[in-house]
């Protein structure tokens, strides 16, 4: 297990290098001038020059292992720094320094150059960071509310096959399928915030938790986006479950379990659920980029100021940096959460071998 | 000498005791199997009302969807009038019109044209590259590990931020090459074709793989058969029933990804309408004018959602194992 899940990590590399190399060519074969917003009364030399502070003077190969450079060697160096000097968790430890670099002309540390964005002038990473949490506090919560609300409703609908609960679940499984977030958004705001005047329509990022009344405020806030994000999560894994668990229903070992006089419910909750449970956890596992990637458009319609309208608000403002390192965060989480499925499925299933 | 009494027809005993019945072949019984999918029928009558009303709707609702009319702006859908009496409602207006006096129901049709041109072509472009690269890569081994490993690699590409990203780079050109509204076409099709074809081209590889091992495969390429021939005429109408059922799952794929970046407004020009891009211009004033949310959004969910039930039920219908339970 432990050299397939070596193997496995050490292919994943070629994967996400293709994958850079996809999103670095697409923006480089973009037509559209970084320059271009620069006012005409600035000199070609001028500009010239400020090409070259760009880095857009030099090869096409040289910009690409730059840009590679600054992902993986220089932002972790600042991570690690900061980690060692600010964070809790590791503050205790010396400062380590790794991103200061010794300037000859000023005779000093100063730090390295980042990269940054060309829309605030700030290190893209500071943002990205920034952002997170919110994305995170939204669409995690979303994922897990989806994910408890559809296990239970699988596991009920395969055991009453046929039933009309199970037809009931199977047909609004289908309707939160087919309903895309943006009409379930704009429609749970008319509902709920324009008709009935329960909860808030713009999710409010500035928002302090400090006591019971702001945590309620927080609470109201969130229940729509969350609503939103979770039908599709609870629909598509609760489609799983059922199918699974159903395949399971049907076998070998239920049969003895209930022979040997075992109850009803330990048979289904021990003996069927604890096997059925082992594609959906992979599904679970992949399906966590992918809600990422879907709460783009959740995040525009509530106005959550996370990392999926950040990369619309760059895209728009032709922020090409931001846009790269935003898309290729999303590439990674696939790959990686690819490679947890992947290893989860070989532990919990004594059944598959990869040696 | 023969006693004619006695005489017996020699083919009686073969014959049947009851009534012949008609001739059955494959495709009379995946239709009976399909039939008894209430939600597939269903699935299926609306899509294929829906596409005919956007393909007959401009000639019998002729108003141009375009056509701007400020003086007869904002009026309420006809129903409104039932328990509203004081709303603006015009007969020759029944779905209403928009903030400059489009008429929706025009609205309607155009943005249905559009919505389903694209789903129809994105998933004919997706599901040929697939059917393409399943098929190249089931039949011939030495492309397998490649076009295998090249399909894993696209399906770890974040698919909705790189098409965001590429609909908005390759805007400008295209729209300057093609036109405004042929060149949006081209592009939305060609990136969700692009980005579509994995889960195809994966089936096909399987179904390919255990095809190509039977004894009819193997009979064929003894008489000579060329390779070619062998996929067209004895792999390819094997592999229809898979190729069916993804088709449905990419028709549903192909609109939502075209509404949702109309919605997120990088789709269509602004004057031309989809239902993408009517629910996204709804959305400010929905407080006012929820219909105007509702119809478009209504239309493409209940389009995505018959298409999905019609996927299901074909898969039921076209399954031999599961047939004529």
């Amino acid at each position: 297990m432990l050299t397939f899940t070596i193997r496995r990590m050490l292919t994943s590399i070629p994967t996400l290098l293709f994958i850079s190399i996809v999103i670095f060519g697409l923006l480089q074969l973009a037509p559209g001038d970084p320059m271009a917003q620069v006012p005409l009364t600035v000199p070609p030399e001028v500009k010239q020059k400020m090409r070259e502070a760009l880095g857009l003077g030099a090869p096409v190969y040289i910009q690409y292992l730059k840009w590679l450079n600054q992902f993986f060697i220089v932002e972790p160096q600042f991570l690690i720094d900061w980690m060692t000097r600010d964070s809790f968790l590791f503050g205790w430890l010396p400062d380590t320094q790794f991103s200061m670099v010794y300037d000859p002309e000023l005779e000093k540390l100063v730090t390295q150059q980042r990269n940054i964005s060309w829309q605030t002038r700030s290190p893209i990473m500071d943002i990205v960071i920034q952002r997170i949490p919110q994305t995170l506090w939204v669409v995690g919560l979303a994922y897990i509310v989806g994910i408890l609300i559809a296990l239970p409703i699988g596991i009920y609908s395969a055991y009453r096959h046929y039933s009309v609960f199970d037809q009931a679940g199977t047909f609004i499984t289908m309707v939160g399928f087919s309903i895309p977030p943006f009409f379930t958004g704009p429609l749970l705001i008319v509902i709920f915030s324009v008709t009935l005047g329960w909860l808030p329509s713009i999710y409010d990022t500035t928002h302090v938790v400090n006591d019971w009344a702001s945590f309620k405020y927080q609470l109201s806030q969130m229940i729509l986006p969350v609503m939103v994000l979770a039908l599709q999560t609870t629909a598509q894994i609760s489609r799983y479950m059922r199918a699974s668990m159903l395949d399971n229903l049907n076998q070998d070992y239920v049969r003895t379990a209930r022979a040997k006089g075992l109850k009803e419910g330990v048979v289904v909750m021990v003996h069927v659920l604890r096997n059925s449970m082992i594609p959906v956890i992979t599904v679970i596992a992949l399906g966590v980029p992918s809600i990422f990637g879907g709460a783009i458009i959740t995040e525009n319609v509530f106005g959550v100021n996370g990392i999926g309208q950040l990369l619309i608000t760059a895209l728009f403002a032709n922020d090409i940096p931001m846009v790269m390192t935003i898309t290729f965060i999303f590439a990674i989480m696939i790959v990686v959460f690819n490679l947890i499925a992947d290893v989860l499925y070989g532990v919990l299933d004594p059944r598959i071998r990869y040696d | 000498m023969t006693d004619t009494a006695n005489e017996i027809d020699p083919y009686a005993a073969l014959q049947d005791k009851e009534p012949g019945k008609p001739q059955r072949n494959q495709w009379l019984d995946v239709w009976d199997q399909f039939k008894k999918h209430k939600g597939a029928v269903f699935g299926g009558g609306f899509l294929f009302f829906i596409t005919l009303a956007v393909l007959l709707g401009p000639y019998l609702w002729t108003v141009d969807a375009q056509k701007l009319d400020i003086r007869n702006k904002n009026v309420r859908p006809i129903w409104i009038a039932i328990w509203d009496g004081g709303a603006k409602t015009l007969w020759h207006r029944p779905f209403g019109t928009d903030n400059l006096g489009r008429d929706l129901l025009a609205q309607m049709i155009a943005g249905g044209r559009a919505s389903m041109a694209v789903g129809w072509t994105a998933m004919l472009l997706s599901l040929s590259i697939g059917t393409g690269v399943g098929v190249a890569a089931g039949y011939f081994k030495r492309l397998d590990g490649l076009l295998m490993r090249l399909t894993d690699l696209f399906l770890s590409l974040p698919i909705l931020p790189l098409l965001l990203v590429a609909v908005t780079l390759f805007r400008q050109p295209l729209r300057a090459n093609f036109g405004p509204e042929g060149g949006m076409f081209i592009l939305i099709v060609v990136v969700v074709g692009l980005t579509s074809w994995m889960q195809t081209a994966r089936i096909v590889r399987g179904e390919i793989l255990a095809l190509k091992e039977r004894e009819f495969i193997l009979a064929a390429r003894s008489i000579g058969t060329t390779s070619g021939a062998i996929i067209r005429r004895h792999l390819l109408p094997n592999v229809i029933s898979p190729i069916m059922v993804s088709a449905t799952l990419g028709l549903a794929v192909a609109i939502i990804t075209e509404s949702a970046l109309s919605f997120l407004g990088v789709g269509f020009p602004s004057d031309f309408p989809t239902w993408g891009k009517m629910l996204a211009d709804a959305v400010p004033r929905m407080e006012e004018y929820p219909e105007r949310v509702l119809l478009p959004g209504i239309a493409i969910s209940l389009t995505v959602l018959g298409v999905n039930y019609l996927g299901d039920g074909l898969r039921d219908a076209l399954d031999p194992r599961i047939r004529g339970r």
